[in-house]
């Protein structure tokens, strides 16, 4: 089983893009592939599902963290789960990594239980770490990971390509965040694992260091890895992933390529003051929502500026004049609003 | 192979989760690296080495060199009486820090759920921990040994010696299951301190300070129920102060309570096994 596996997911680097995209349309199909023993229906099959969630809920205690998550990674794409802090991303993670359990559903990776070491071997992870041994120097950490795989990659390889050349023998507490995070993706890639999980990896850094990370993850990406990140910036996920799924609240709300998300999710901000009234201003057509702000009103709008020209029509003394991007905020409001109607009319 | 074979074998590998193929001098490597990085890691860390080591040596070098050291308890010398005591209190200090405070922290900020997310095997983990606290103990009990030795008048026979590291090495055993048990339960903030809260009265009443038959005769009897007593009886029957109770008595105690702590360490593992950090 293990070998066949391994053959359908080394492909060349080459077809990953066109494949990606074909799976989505697949996605079914390509379920069905890793349980389908038939040779045939491998062959004619695009990328096999390497990890999936099956209407997957957790609870812990009261908090419900996932509810009925159906959620598959394709072999050679990059996935981003994108969501605000909160919203279940950790926790699908974990459940993908076999650090918790379920409470509702099937989580499967590469076709078996995730907590079944031999798929370890085959998985990179980088997490959220409070605190990593310090005293440790940077080659050492990579050393002692490297050693738990059957085939890991060679010491200066690792430090290449998470550009830790430089600081490989300064110990793990004298290093900056941005080379915190790069020892952390340095362990995740060290055992040269098929499917990498990278949960929010750039959180907390500066501009720099996080450019400097995607340039690494996209390297890899090249090499035809899988890859499954989380975050909370639209920006990050558009950078790196083929396909992006929005979860809020422990649910996915939207799934999509980058560009039929940020569709979904570029709505404008137009500020002004006004003489208008609320009422008035909410029957322009495009306005999606109005509201008041001091002396001024904000409304949001999915496109400015036919809600521009009507404003000066209406209004020859507005004045102020604003038009903003709407942020990730709005962004994930809009696509959420949806879902928190549904919640309620249950 | 063909569509029922495929088939029988992923059934079986979601069934019995296979263990992964490794030959016996991988796993040798796996388990020795982490030894290794774990007494690098210890060794380098001042607040271990510190506390661990520099507290029994300068008891000793006070208690037992500086003053006292022409006295006899129990017909047995100062300096050699104290290196039995204080080598027990050294091991218990050596294996409770050893095991708690890193388990806590690495518990409870993450780090261990990185581990557990690649695929060493957990037990290396764990023999890590104790193996570098017999290690430890072992260092703490040869320095008594070589101080008593060179300034103390302390003499033993080689085979007398080996029996005293020996005994002492291996009574680190209970407090690192001690130490894993405690490391399951203890925030990783709070866990020095819970350590110390055990540690320093447990110490007193096993009279690893105050030579036994000084204690109150209450906490004599407290002492009874303590493992570091049970162990510094054992060392003392070596240097020649013991009290004559059976020796198997000793170890039966101490084997008995290692087996409580590894329970209660396996409780404290089961919880964690379900359990979100962050």
């Amino acid at each position: 089983m293990m070998p066949l596996l391994a053959e359908k997911f080394g492909k060349p680097p080459s077809q990953r893009n066109g494949e990606s995209k074909k799976s989505q349309r697949e996605k079914s199909m390509a379920t069905v592939t890793i349980l389908d023993p038939s040779p045939f229906a491998a062959s004619t099959a695009s990328a096999p599902t390497v990890a999936s969630l099956e209407a997957v809920s957790k609870n812990y205690e009261q908090i419900r963290a996932l509810r009925s998550v159906d959620f598959e990674v394709h072999a050679g794409e990059v996935v981003a789960l994108l969501g605000p802090n909160g919203a279940g991303k950790t926790t699908a993670v974990k459940l993908l990594l076999g650090l918790s359990q379920p409470t509702a559903g099937k989580v499967r990776v590469f076709g078996g239980d995730p907590t079944n070491p031999a798929n370890r071997t085959r998985t990179g992870a980088m997490l959220q770490v409070g605190k990593v041994p310090e005293t440790l120097r940077v080659r050492e950490h990579i050393d002692l990971f490297s050693s738990y795989y059957g085939n890991p990659l060679p010491l200066a390889e690792v430090l290449s390509a998470a550009g830790l050349e430089k600081i490989s023998d300064r110990k793990f507490g004298d290093l900056s965040g941005g080379q915190r995070q790069r020892v952390l993706f340095g362990l995740a890639i060290c055992g040269n694992p098929d499917l990498l999980f990278l949960d929010e990896p750039t959180v907390g850094l500066d501009v720099e260091s996080r450019r400097a990370l995607w340039e690494e993850i996209r390297v890899l990406v090249q090499r035809g890895k899988t890859v499954l990140l989380t975050t909370h910036y639209l920006e990050e996920a558009d950078a790196l992933a083929d396909r992006i799924a929005v979860i809020n609240q422990g649910s996915i709300v939207a799934e999509g390529t980058p560009d039929e998300i940020k569709a979904k999710t570029s709505g404008k901000r137009i500020r002004c003051v006004t003489s208008l009234s609320l009422a008035a201003l909410r029957r322009i057509p495009g306005v999606v929502e109005v509201r008041e702000d001091r002396d001024a009103v904000e409304i949001s709008a999915s496109v400015a500026e036919p809600v521009v020209r009507q404003l000066l029509v209406q209004d020859a003394t507005l004045s102020g004049l604003e038009v903003t991007s709407a942020g990730l905020e709005e962004a994930f409001l809009a696509l959420t609003q949806e879902s928190n109607k549904d919640d309620t009319q249950e | 192979m063909n569509a029922e074979e495929i088939i029988m074998s992923s059934t079986a590998a979601a069934l019995t989760s296979p263990r992964i193929e490794r030959s016996p001098s991988h796993i040798a490597t796996i388990y020795l690296k982490e030894a290794k990085y774990e007494f690098l890691k210890n060794l380098r860390l001042r607040m271990y080495t510190a506390s661990v080591l520099s507290f029994p040596l300068m008891f000793y070098v006070l208690f037992g060199l500086v003053l006292n050291a022409k006295e006899a308890i129990a017909g047995t010398s100062v300096p050699m009486y104290l290196i039995a005591t204080y080598g027990t209190f050294g091991v218990m200090g050596a294996s409770l820090f050893g095991t708690a405070s890193g388990l806590a922290s690495d518990r409870g900020l993450g780090w261990l759920q990185v581990k557990r997310a690649s695929p060493m095997p957990p037990f290396a983990y764990f023999i890590a921990k104790v193996v570098v606290s017999m290690i430890f103990s072992g260092i703490v009990v040869l320095a008594l040994i070589l101080l008593g030795f060179a300034f103390g008048g302390v003499r033993f026979p080689l085979g007398e010696m080996t029996k005293l590291v020996g005994t002492l090495v291996m009574g680190s055993v209970p407090f690192s299951a001690m130490g894993l048990a405690i490391g399951y339960f203890a925030g990783p903030q709070s866990a020095p301190a819970t350590i110390n809260l055990i540690y320093l009265p447990m110490s007193f009443c096993s009279g690893l300070w105050v030579p036994f038959m000084f204690l109150p005769k209450v906490v004599r009897q407290i002492a009874l129920v303590l493992p570091p007593y049970h162990l510094s009886q054992l060392a003392l029957g070596i240097v020649g102060a013991g009290k004559h109770e059976s020796g198997a008595t000793h170890w039966e105690v101490l084997f008995a309570f290692t087996m409580i702590c590894l329970g209660i360490a396996r409780i404290g593992f089961q919880r964690d096994q379900d359990k979100l950090y962050g």
